[in-house]
């Protein structure tokens, strides 16, 4: 506090005001200059003084935590928060200034027990006492809930965590992309584990700053990088366990957003304890470590080689089965249709046999060559009876190396003779 | 054709093979074509090694991919 003021080393610090005038008690007489206040003509103005007790004040308290209960909160349109923190016998004025509500997670709302950081101080314009606050946290966490709950509430309105959004994992992915803090331990944890599953996976680093003011938007940017890229099958976002603070950024709601609207599918790996984050609800998967989020992505190789070789033997399989099947029925193609023509060819040639047979039999040559004769007319008819004689008829004897011309010089009705016809 | 793709299809494919109602042209042509996919997939399994690289988006929006230390 020294010296802040200190134009003039009489007032070297606030409390000794009035140990200048080296006595205790009853106003010194003005023997020599009075100090301001001192007397009725050193007195000060009222800003002087609430100036001088803010200060006082100020340097007497270094900032601290208070504890209460919240009453009469308002949140001004100039973006100060004002309330009250009270317990059972008394009361302060606090103020949170605009720039700091973004720490703070949520409002607080009246009734609720928190502890608030921040500094002690004197409100000049009313001359008031006044707490200035920094950083509050709520009994239970009651702020942190809050604030997780309004965001949940305004992403669950949108409908971003419907169950039904959530998308499959790649089951074969070849490129993960890992958004996280570059010299984190989550991006140690995912790369080992991926190597050890898969080296053959490609791993691509999109590096965030994971806590900190700065996560939000750094974390928003990389999900908006990987969703222009588009050239990963799947993406692990998250961090290392740390404090509710440190993983607050995986409450952001823009966060979650960005998480959301995605191309690719998402797995949040926020190591912590406690409960799941709104990145959590959000992604695709929820990964409790990154290590457990490196497992979800990446099939282990030595599976996918011998589901593989199963889908590779399966075919196979199939189709052998499939062209023996075809080999059956054409074999049983083949006998059928040998054994019909076999058949066809069979009954061609017996018919052809009778036919001929009946042919031979029937044929007069035949006869003629075991050395009978025909009779024929002169009209070439076969004179074959007695009847078709006439005496003085001509006619021609047919044998079988020619023809003799005769005359009919006797008819003789009656049966043949014994012997007539064996003219051998 | 993407690995995950060539996984699918071989998927599709020894599934049909196997219900085995199939004329025996399409059998082949299937078994053909599955044996491409196949190879296409022990190959990306049997490359040497994946790659760590970094992402970076560059001032004029390009996005490129760095080898990573």
């Amino acid at each position: 506090m020294s010296g802040r003021r200190g134009e003039s080393p009489r007032r070297g610090t606030a409390p000794s005001l009035f140990d200048g005038a080296g006595s205790a008690g009853a106003p010194a007489p003005a023997r020599r200059d009075a100090a301001p206040g001192e007397t009725a003509d050193t007195a000060i103005g009222v800003a002087d003084l609430t100036t001088l007790a803010k200060e006082v004040l100020e340097g007497a308290f270094p900032p601290l935590w208070i504890r209460g209960e919240v009453s009469g909160f308002l949140k001004h349109r100039n973006g100060h928060w004002y309330f009250t923190l009270k317990d059972a016998s008394a009361s302060i004025s606090c103020v949170v200034w605009s720039r700091d509500t973004a720490r703070i997670p949520a409002a607080p709302d009246d009734g609720m027990q928190v502890m608030a950081f921040g500094q002690l101080s004197v409100y000049p314009a009313r001359g008031q006492m006044q707490f200035m606050v920094r950083a509050m946290e709520a009994e239970g966490e009651g702020l942190w809930r809050k604030a997780l709950e309004e965001t949940r509430k305004r992403l669950e309105r949108d409908g971003l965590l419907d169950p039904a959004r959530k998308r499959a994992l790649p089951r074969f992915p070849r490129r993960v992309a890992v958004i996280t803090s570059p010299d984190g331990a989550a991006l140690h944890d995912i790369q080992s584990v991926i190597t050890r599953r898969n080296p053959t996976v490609d791993i691509i680093i999109v590096p965030a700053a994971v806590q900190g003011e700065t996560a939000p938007a750094s974390l928003v940017a990389a999900l908006n990088l990987v969703a222009r890229w588009q050239a990963a099958d799947v993406v692990i976002v998250g961090r290392g366990g740390g404090s509710r603070e440190d993983l607050w950024a995986f409450n952001d709601e823009g966060v979650a957003r960005a998480i959301a609207a995605c191309p690719i599918p998402t797995i949040s790996a926020v190591g912590h304890e406690v409960d799941v984050t709104i990145a959590d609800l959000v992604a695709d998967h929820r990964a409790a470590t990154p290590s457990a989020a490196a497992e979800a992505a990446v099939p282990v190789l030595d599976e996918l080689v011998a589901w593989l070789g199963t889908l590779g033997r399966t075919m196979r399989a199939g189709a052998e089965r499939r062209v023996t099947l075809a080999r059956r029925d054409l074999r049983r193609l083949a006998g059928d249709l040998s054994l019909r023509a076999r058949r066809s060819v069979e009954r061609r040639r017996a018919r052809l046999q009778q036919v001929a047979g009946r042919v031979d039999a029937l044929s007069p040559l035949n006869t003629l060559a075991r050395g009978y004769a025909v009779a024929r007319g002169t009209d070439g008819r076969a004179l074959g009876s007695v009847e078709a004689f006439a005496a003085g008829q001509a006619f021609a004897l047919v044998l079988r190396d020619g023809q003799v011309d005769a005359t009919v010089t006797r008819v003789r009705p009656g049966g043949p003779p014994r012997a007539a016809g064996a003219a051998q | 054709m993407s690995f995950e793709q060539d996984l699918e299809r071989l998927e599709q494919i020894a599934a049909a093979l196997d219900r085995a109602d199939l004329t025996l042209d399409e059998s082949l042509a299937l078994f053909e074509e599955g044996i491409q996919r196949l190879r296409a997939a022990s190959e990306a399994l049997s490359k040497a090694e994946g790659r760590v690289t970094t992402l970076v988006e560059q001032a004029n929006g390009a996005i490129e991919e760095r080898d990573a230390g």
